[in-house]
Parts: C-alpha cells; sequence; structure tokens
C-alpha cells in the first residue's frame, strides 16, 4: 500500500515531483480523486476546486520543466480552511451569512501558497467562524472523524484535519484562536501546529479573536507540516501585528528531532492542568503518560512547574475571544456582501440587518456575540473585559516565568479523545472544555504544536508542546523526537476508509 | 413652530457655555488605514479596496502621515502629544461605517490639554482644547425617495463608501463658559482660527463647503451663579455663518424653554441652512452603548520625543504671528486688522495686495462694499463672484481717475452678474469716468448757470458751497464723473 | 443585549440561551478571585509598537469586483432600506 501517492508525506512527493519521479498534477490529481472516493463518508471540503488545482500543478510542472528553481513544497497539494479568504473561490467560514460570496482578494497565506506552487485542492468545513471545538456548528455539512466516522473531527478546523487523516491531502492550512488546529489534530491522529502570535500573517484570514487568531499547518508528520509553516510564515506589512523577525528554523528543528536525541532539554509539566474538573480522561492520561516517558527516554528531563493563572484560561478565553468577536462580526450587515434576508421594500434597514444575522449566523455564533456584547457593555466591561484582560497578563506572566525554567511545556491536547455527535452541542460549557490545555498558548501568544502520542479505546490522543513566543523550533524538535519512537507513525495507522 | 426668545432678553436672563467638536479630514494621500487615494469627488466606489470596504479578512494599517499630521495640528494647538497612545474600536451599527465600529481612539488620544485664543471686538477668548484624536471617516449616504434628499421620508438609500477610511482629526474643546453674549461670535472665531491654524499646517484643505472641516455645537444655558445647563448637540454645522446662527439660534430656543420652565434634553439636533433653525434628531428609547475596547488589530503608538521635536520646530508661521506681521506690513489698528480676521479676510486681503492694490484699499473694499454683498447674499467673502485679483484690477482703474467709487460699485456688480473682469464691465456698461474736458466744462457752465447763488457765493471764497454744483454735475454726467477734477475746474472758472 | 448586537433572536432562543449563558457566566464570576491590582491589561498578544504604513497609494478595487457582493447596488452604489436612524 506505501506505492500509493496519497500515503507518501509532503516532503517525499516535493522530492518526487523536484526530481522528476512524479508529475505535480498526477499527485495533484491522486489527491482530487480520494476526495471524490471517500469526501462523501468523511464531509471534510465545503468546496472542491479541480480545474484550479490542477492549472497550477500544470504550471508548476512547466516550471520544473524548463529548470526553474521552485520551492520546497512545490507542486504538493493543499487543502485551505474555509475561513481562510481566497479570490475568485468561494469562502464561507461555514456559515449561511457569507453564502455564495466570492472574494476579490487572495489571504496572504494563500498568496504564499500561491508563490511557493502549491496547488490548493479546496476549501475545508469548520465551525461557524471557527467558533467550536467539534465541527458540529458548520453551516453546512456534517465532518466525520476518520477513525470512527460516528465522532466528531474536533474543532474548529475538523475539515483540515479529518482531510490530512483521510489523506485527502498530504497538508492542509487551519487557524488557531482557542485550540481549533490542535485540538482536531490530536482527535484525528494528526499533527496541528499553532505557530507564535505575529509571525503568521492574519491577512485574509476571516476574524473571530483578533488578539488570539493565529494561521498554521496542519499535516501527518512534523516535518511536513514544518515545510508548509515556513511557506507561510514570515513577516506581512498588510498585518499590523505580524512580527518583523526571521522566521524560527521549524524545518531544521523537524529534521534535527528526528534523530531522537532530546538530551539537556527540559520539558515543563503544569501543576494545574493535572487538578480540577478539567482533569484529562484516564484513557488520555495514560496514552500520554507513556508518552512522557517516550520523552524521557530520548534523554529530556521532566520538571512540575506552576502556572496558577491556568485555572483562570477558560473564563479568561470566553471573555476576550467574544468581546473581540461581537466587534469583528459586526460587518455582516446585509449590505456590501452576503445574505440580506428580510427586506420586502417595507422594512426599515435596521430590520432587515437584524433579520439578516437572525437568519445568517448559527446558534454558537449568536451565543457568543451575545456573550461578548454583554462583556463590553457599560457597567460590565471593568468586570469583565478589562479583569480578563489583566488575567491575561497573569497568564502570560506564568508563561514567562515558567520558560525560566525549562525549554518547553508538555500537556495533553486535549482532555478527551473524539465524542460522539450531539454529545455536548445541548451543553456548550461542556464543549468549551476540550480546548482548557490548548487556551492558555493562545492568551500568551507563544507557539503550540499537538503530536499523536497514542490511542484511547482506539481514538488517537495527542500530546501537547508548548514554547516560548518565537521559539516555534523547539515544539517541532519534541514532536518529531516523539515521531521517531513510532514505527509506523500513529498518523499513518488510521482505520482505512473504502468509499465508493 | 419654534419658540424663541429675542437674543437679547435671552442674553438679558442666561450665561451660555459652548462647547465645539470639530472633525476635520486630512488630505493624504490615501486613507486612515489602507492605501486607496482619498480625492474629492470621485466616482463613487471607486476608491474602495478590501480594507475601507471591510471584506472579511481585511486588515488596518496605520498611515504614518495622518498621524505626524494630527500630532502637528495637536502641536500648534499648544497640546501635549502622548507618549504612549492607541486606536479603540467605537461600537455602533450604521450602513455608512463598513465595519460597522469606527476605529478611533478613546482614553488615551494622541494629542491633550491645548489652547487657542481668539479676539473678537477687541476681547480676548481663551478656547481650552480638551483632546485631539485621530480616526476614520464614513462612507457617503444619498437618500432616495424622500422630497427633499433628507433620510426623513426616503423610501431607501445608496451607499458610497469613497470616503470611508479617510484621515479624520476630531478637535474636541473644553466648556468655552464665560463668552456672554458674543458666544455666537467667539464660536465662529474659534473655528475660524481652528481652520486658519490648520490650512496654514498644510494638512487639510479645511473646506467647509466640501464637507473637509465639519463642526458640532454645544450649548446649554444657565442663570448666573448656577450650575451650567443641560446642553445640546447640534450636529454637522458646516458654515462659518452656520456656527455663528447655529449657536444663535439655539441661545434663543433654549432660553424660551427655560423661560416657559421647561427642561432641556440632552439630544443631538440638526441646523438647517435655509431656516437656521436647529431640529431635533430622533431621540433613542436608549443612549448608545459604544462597548470601546483597545483595537487588537493595530499595534500601539510611542511617538517619541525626538520625532515630537522635529515635528515641533518644523511647524509653519501659524496664523496668529502671520497676523501680526501683516498687520505691521499693513499699517492696519488692532481693531481694524480683528475685523479683518473676523471677516475671514486675511487671506483674500493678502492675495488681493499681492494683486497689485494697496492694503487700505484691499481692506476697504473686503471690509466694506463685498462684506455687505456677501452678508446681503448670506455667502462667505471667498464664495463671492469676485476674487481678489478682480478687486486689485478695479482699484487700479480707481486708482488710473477711470473709476470713482460709485462707478466701481457699479463695475461690482457687473463682475458678480458673470459679465466679465472689471475692465469688460466698465466697457460694456460704458461706466468710464468723463475725461473728456470738453464734455466736463460744458457740465460745469451749465451747472453754474443753473445755480447762482451757489456760483455768488464761492466767488465769494465759501468754497464748501461747491458741493452743490459738483452734485449737479455729477447728476448731468450720471456720475461719470471725477469728483475731484469737476471740484477744481469749478474752483478754476470762479475763483 | 441581542438588540445592541442587532440580532432578531427568537423567543426559543432566548429563553435556551438565558440559560446557557448563565452556566457561561458563573465560570467568568471565578474571575473575580483573582487578584489583579496593579496589573496591567493585556489588549495584544504580542506587543508591538508604532506599527505604520507610508502613504503611499495602492490600486483600489475595480468598481464592478467592489460591487459584486453586494446584495442589491444600485447607480454604482450599495443600496439599503429605508433608515431609521437620524444620525449622520
Amino acid at each position: 500500500m506505501d506505492d500509493r501517492i496519497i500515503d507518501r508525506t509532503a516532503a517525499g512527493l516535493a522530492a518526487d515531483i523536484r526530481e522528476g519521479r512524479a508529475t505535480s498534477r498526477s499527485v495533484t490529481e491522486a489527491f482530487l480523486d480520494r476526495i471524490d472516493a471517500v469526501d462523501g463518508e468523511v464531509g471534510a471540503f465545503l468546496h472542491v476546486d479541480r480545474d484550479g488545482a490542477l492549472a497550477t500543478a500544470s504550471e508548476v510542472d512547466a516550471a520544473l520543466a524548463a529548470g526553474e528553481e521552485l520551492g520546497p513544497l512545490a507542486g504538493v497539494p493543499v487543502a485551505v480552511k474555509d475561513i481562510v479568504v481566497t479570490g475568485g473561490m468561494p469562502t464561507t467560514a461555514a456559515s449561511k451569512i457569507l453564502e455564495g460570496w466570492i472574494p476579490p482578494y487572495d489571504a496572504t497565506v494563500v498568496e504564499r501558497l500561491q508563490a511557493a506552487g502549491t496547488p490548493i485542492l479546496g476549501k475545508t468545513n469548520l465551525d461557524e467562524f471557527a467558533m467550536g471545538s467539534s465541527t458540529e456548528y458548520s453551516a453546512y455539512r456534517r465532518t466525520a472523524n476518520p477513525w470512527d466516522t460516528a465522532r466528531i473531527p474536533g474543532g474548529s478546523g475538523g475539515g483540515s484535519a479529518a482531510a490530512v487523516a483521510a489523506k485527502m491531502a498530504p497538508l492542509a492550512i487551519g487557524t488557531d484562536t482557542g485550540g481549533s488546529i490542535r485540538q482536531p489534530g490530536a482527535v484525528t491522529g494528526t499533527l496541528g501546529a499553532k505557530p507564535t502570535y505575529g509571525s503568521n500573517s492574519r491577512y485574509g484570514l476571516i476574524a473571530f479573536s483578533s488578539s488570539l487568531d493565529t494561521p498554521g499547518p496542519v499535516a501527518r508528520n512534523a516535518l511536513d507540516a514544518a515545510l508548509l509553516h515556513e511557506v507561510i510564515s514570515g513577516h506581512d506589512p498588510r498585518d499590523s501585528t505580524s512580527i518583523d523577525a526571521p522566521v524560527p528554523p521549524v524545518a531544521e528543528a523537524a529534521r534535527s528531532g528526528a534523530s531522537g536525541d532530546l538530551s539537556g532539554l527540559r520539558l515543563g509539566v503544569v501543576e494545574q492542568f493535572a487538578e480540577g474538573a478539567g482533569a484529562a480522561e484516564p484513557g488520555v492520561l495514560d496514552a500520554y503518560l507513556a508518552g512522557v516517558d517516550q520523552l524521557v527516554k530520548l534523554g529530556a528531563e521532566i520538571v512540575e512547574v506552576s502556572c496558577p493563572s491556568f485555572s483562570y484560561a477558560l473564563p479568561t478565553y470566553y471573555l476576550i475571544a467574544p468581546s473581540e468577536a461581537s466587534s469583528n462580526l459586526a460587518r455582516y450587515d446585509g449590505v456590501r456582501y452576503g445574505l440580506r434576508s428580510g427586506d420586502d421594500g417595507r422594512r426599515s434597514l435596521e430590520e432587515v440587518m437584524g433579520l439578516t444575522r437572525e437568519a445568517g449566523f448559527g446558534p454558537e455564533v449568536k451565543r457568543r456575540i451575545i456573550l461578548g456584547t454583554y462583556a463590553l457593555s457599560a457597567g460590565y466591561v471593568d468586570q469583565f473585559y478589562g479583569r480578563a484582560q489583566k488575567v491575561r497578563t497573569l497568564i502570560k506572566r506564568d508563561f514567562e516565568a515558567t520558560f525560566e525554567q525549562c525549554d518547553a511545556l508538555i500537556s495533553p491536547t486535549t482532555p478527551f479523545t473524539a465524542f460522539k455527535y450531539g454529545e455536548r452541542t445541548g451543553d456548550p460549557y461542556q464543549m468549551y472544555l476540550a480546548d482548557l490545555f490548548t487556551i492558555p498558548t493562545n492568551l500568551y501568544g507563544g507557539p503550540g504544536i499537538s503530536v499523536p502520542v497514542g490511542l484511547s479505546d482506539g481514538m488517537p490522543v495527542g500530546l501537547q508542546v508548548m514554547g516560548p513566543v518565537m521559539g516555534d523550533d523547539i515544539t517541532y524538535r519534541v514532536a518529531s523526537a516523539l515521531e521517531s519512537t513510532q514505527d509506523p507513525l500513529l498518523a499513518d495507522t488510521a482505520p482505512e476508509i473504502e468509499g465508493k | 413652530m419654534t419658540k424663541l426668545s429675542t437674543y437679547e432678553a435671552a442674553m438679558a436672563a442666561y450665561e451660555p457655555v459652548l462647547g465645539l467638536e470639530t472633525h476635520i479630514e486630512l488630505d493624504t494621500g490615501t486613507k486612515m488605514f489602507c492605501g486607496c487615494p482619498t480625492a474629492f469627488g470621485a466616482e463613487p466606489n471607486t476608491q474602495i479596496c478590501p480594507v475601507c470596504l471591510a471584506l472579511p479578512g481585511a486588515l488596518p494599517v496605520a498611515n504614518r502621515a495622518a498621524v505626524e499630521a494630527t500630532m502637528k495640528i495637536g502641536l500648534a494647538l499648544n497640546c501635549r502629544i502622548a507618549e504612549w497612545t492607541r486606536f479603540a474600536r467605537k461600537n455602533y451599527f450604521y450602513p455608512d461605517m463598513p465595519k460597522n465600529f469606527q476605529t478611533s481612539q478613546y482614553e488615551e488620544p494622541l494629542c491633550e490639554d491645548g489652547y487657542v485664543d481668539v479676539a473678537v471686538d477687541g476681547d480676548h477668548y481663551r478656547v481650552e482644547i480638551e483632546r485631539v484624536h485621530l480616526e476614520e471617516d464614513t462612507g457617503k449616504t444619498l437618500h432616495v425617495g424622500g422630497a427633499t434628499g433628507r433620510i426623513h421620508g426616503a423610501t431607501e438609500s445608496l451607499v458610497d463608501y469613497n470616503r470611508a477610511g479617510i484621515p479624520l482629526v476630531e478637535i474636541v474643546t473644553k466648556p468655552v463658559p464665560g463668552a456672554g453674549d458674543l458666544a455666537p461670535e467667539v464660536a465662529r472665531a474659534y473655528v475660524t482660527e481652528l481652520r486658519d491654524i490648520v490650512r496654514s499646517l498644510g494638512v487639510s484643505d479645511v473646506r467647509m463647503e466640501q464637507g473637509s472641516l465639519r463642526c458640532d455645537v454645544n450649548v446649554s444655558l444657565n442663570r448666573a451663579g448656577d450650575a451650567w445647563g443641560t446642553r445640546t448637540e447640534t450636529k454637522n454645522v458646516n458654515s462659518l455663518r452656520s456656527v455663528e446662527r447655529a449657536v444663535r439660534h439655539e441661545i434663543r430656543r433654549q432660553a424660551a424653554l427655560l423661560d416657559s420652565g421647561e427642561k432641556i434634553h440632552q439630544e443631538t439636533r440638526h441646523f438647517h441652512e435655509a431656516t437656521g433653525e436647529t431640529s431635533p434628531g430622533r431621540s433613542k428609547e436608549e443612549a448608545t452603548d459604544y462597548r470601546y475596547f483597545p483595537e487588537p488589530d493595530l499595534a500601539v503608538m510611542e511617538p517619541d520625543r525626538e520625532w515630537v521635536e522635529r515635528l515641533r520646530s518644523g511647524l509653519p508661521e501659524l496664523p496668529r504671528k502671520r497676523r501680526e506681521r501683516l498687520r505691521a506690513e499693513w499699517g492696519l489698528g488692532e481693531l481694524e486688522m480683528q475685523s479683518v480676521v473676523n471677516a475671514d479676510a486675511v487671506e483674500i486681503i493678502e492675495a488681493t495686495v499681492a494683486a497689485g492694490a494697496s492694503p487700505t484699499a484691499a481692506v476697504k473694499w473686503w471690509l466694506g462694499e463685498l462684506s455687505r454683498r456677501a452678508n446681503e447674499t448670506g455667502v462667505e467673502l471667498g464664495e463671492l463672484r469676485i476674487g481678489p485679483e478682480q478687486v486689485a484690477e478695479l482699484q487700479g482703474m480707481v486708482d488710473d481717475g477711470r473709476l470713482n467709487d460709485k462707478l466701481a460699485r457699479q463695475v461690482i456688480d457687473g463682475v458678480l452678474a458673470d459679465e466679465g473682469g472689471p475692465a469688460e464691465v466698465a466697457a460694456s456698461r460704458g461706466l468710464e469716468v468723463v475725461s473728456d474736458t470738453g464734455a466736463l466744462e460744458a457740465a460745469v457752465d451749465e451747472a453754474i448757470a443753473a445755480n447762482p447763488d451757489a456760483a455768488e457765493k464761492i466767488r465769494g471764497g465759501k468754497h464748501a458751497a461747491a458741493g452743490a454744483l459738483i452734485g449737479a454735475v455729477m447728476k448731468s454726467t450720471k456720475g461719470q464723473a471725477d469728483a475731484g477734477a469737476v471740484r477744481e475746474l469749478i474752483l478754476s472758472k470762479l475763483g | 443585549m441581542a438588540r445592541l448586537a442587532r440580532l432578531e433572536v427568537t423567543d426559543d432562543e432566548l429563553d435556551a440561551f438565558a440559560g446557557q449563558l448563565d452556566v457561561i457566566l458563573e465560570s467568568m464570576q471565578t474571575l473575580g478571585e483573582v487578584d489583579t491590582d496593579g496589573v496591567e491589561p493585556t489588549s495584544h498578544a504580542v506587543p508591538l509598537v508604532n506599527v505604520f504604513r507610508e502613504d503611499q497609494p495602492q490600486p483600489s478595487l475595480p468598481r464592478d469586483a467592489a460591487l459584486a457582493g453586494g446584495p442589491d447596488t444600485a447607480e454604482g452604489r450599495f443600496r439599503v432600506p429605508r433608515i431609521l436612524d437620524d444620525e449622520e
């Protein structure tokens, strides 16, 4: 089965294309065919751009034939989360309010993919506006977990994770606001990396929470993710929060980590993550601890660290993110683009705006808009939004103090494995707990990676590595080293989806 | 019908407190947060991009030139420039605001605590500035289907976002008490001074008629010794004259309400150019809650002191200094200069002098005849259909003896009626001083013959009696004679 | 809140939200336990200062492209129903 194109790594495919053993067109076609075959069952894509992807592939093939030097991922196709703006290709954020919108511009991430010669296979499903942890809040379709199609693929980037897990794409772009790359990675047995905030441009990323959103790579292994990371990273003058500094050498770190030597590295375990109602379920904890043992065998030293403010990360996040979202989502009013509802020629603009937003937004989005509006309103802003910003400072301080004692932190990525459909939609708070371990990193701004570490009752478990700001390379090194202990890679052992 | 007190009665009973919020569009080449051009009068929706149209995913980047221009304004208004400042989002829904929030500044404005000195009728007033901050303009909405193009009665509206995102500087005064019955004039003088300062900085064309300077006028009244009253905010008062009228109207309206024991509602009002009145905006059931919070998409600003000092030392000669210089150059008294300033005539007189007129003549025309004409038609001096070049030309004709004052005024009629320049009008209307000595002598002889008594008095040495004869000559020549020449001729004949 | 956020929410939705929001707000209240005296608020994940662009024009969108997404356009403008608010 290793002869199949879709089973190969992105790095391997790139080498094949570069060295003439395969064409980008044949590789891209293989993934498009795979999408045709299995996406009916998985439901990862909202839009597939066969013609566009093949056109890019042919251009790459022609350029290579002409002897041009192309980037390290040239010709390898990528799937893009449908919250990233793609010029000329529908972009919906999985919301009815953007149904049919064809953007007239490209996100920086997309421009960089194009410049790197990576064909874009299509747009992947997500929770509406990236608000959710199961992709159940997509307005369009349900996405299945390839490991068990009765279960959710995580969220919000369930589509990107499922596409990679089911080998419909070797690589995918996700976005991470509170865990939306890492948590789906963990529950689908794929690797997801949230880069340092500001190291990857947000220009063209449909905003959920501006001070938290970060685009990043999804792959089946650390090196592939690192190669994609380097393609999309780097300063962008169109994003005022973009860091003007060299991209951390993540591909190099992934290669060096593959040697399996972590000696001299100190990894911190956060005391507070083991406490209280949010602690990981036993099966997750077992798989995670087995992974920690492996890291120790590779030479890492484990130290226990205390981050008292982490206990308040969840409420802090659920004040800051909805507050910013309530403002970011105000633009969807049916005037300039997207849905307009209830315009019968008699109603006022105000009524039509209200009806448009009622019809266009799903329940979780409305819930967060109301929550955010409340948290910012006069009389509550100090108690809620203002206080959350202060606690955010304390969380950052905890991280900074911790990185005086160790090189990176590790934890389970998420407290539980993929749950069944509908299990948590009735209780938003239970859903929010899925991001308990991933949220602190977003509040801090540093990098986080989720690498598959084992199984619990046959479902994948992820180990999270959290690094200091601009220390993305350390997280890749640890992830890659952990992968070196797996043969075959856990990500490659997903049950085969037969499809049609 | 709005009840109004007379202005005198209102002033006898109450003391006004003013407050002015002025918005000035900067004339940067590009918008505040994107690279779209800012040209006035472009075809609708041709100067918009993902950022200023608020397309999903687009992000702002602040225009350095706009930040710098704002600091220049702050420095010229004697403000302190913040060492740490940032943008904030002001959240409210309105269709001409693409994001449904305005990127503005809240608790940390770029400039704070300044002042502007203005003079009215020889008295000096210091108007204190609370803050100068930077924000973005909104689009423009065209109301369709109503009778007047106003929002009321319209069946639909059409939105053009070309203006959306143009840098806008908001200048807010502290409350201005103590202007007394000169409050309308002080308000006008402040806006005039502000406009001149900003114009001298070269950061905005500050054209009220194009909306690049817009004024909101706050007025409250209180009885002497009482706490300040409830204020109203009259929005979008868009000419200097309207600023004065709006204040005057609000004083009269509020005084009438207070006289009859009614309360003033804190509300937004609209000014109507045609009537000079204000009317209430639609009252909201609930106060708008803007839910300000720091703009996460923009970095904070820390203008370093070296930058600030460089800007300060690069400020041009400000209007106050310039006026002192011009006053000396023109040989005017302080009060006379103040009249020039209050008539908003500094620039125009300077241009007239530059075009060749003497300062005295330029001042005489613009503050006299031309101010009268402007008042009659309710326009600013600059809006008259006669310009500095033409006034200088006119005065040249007077100096050459080709026109006298009376004829010159008739030439002005013609120029204002778009009949051409002064020379053309004089030619086409036949307005020239009679310089044909033969014709003039005949007219003088005729006048002497017709007024023997006056002639006798002059022969007796009473030269003052020449007036009657001069009048008669002027009448018979339809004013086209030079009065001085006529006088000399009469005296030489009867001397 | 719904009105402020310009959401027409049905009564059923509102009922459901009210209960859910109570649970969430209860969790938020725990922030009251944290001693934040003298702590500076964090508004940006990674603090950057003085990020500006130069005043150089960039191409705008072609008008057709700018208007293409609009639900209703006329005369080169975005058409909207009559506006109630009297705020300009």
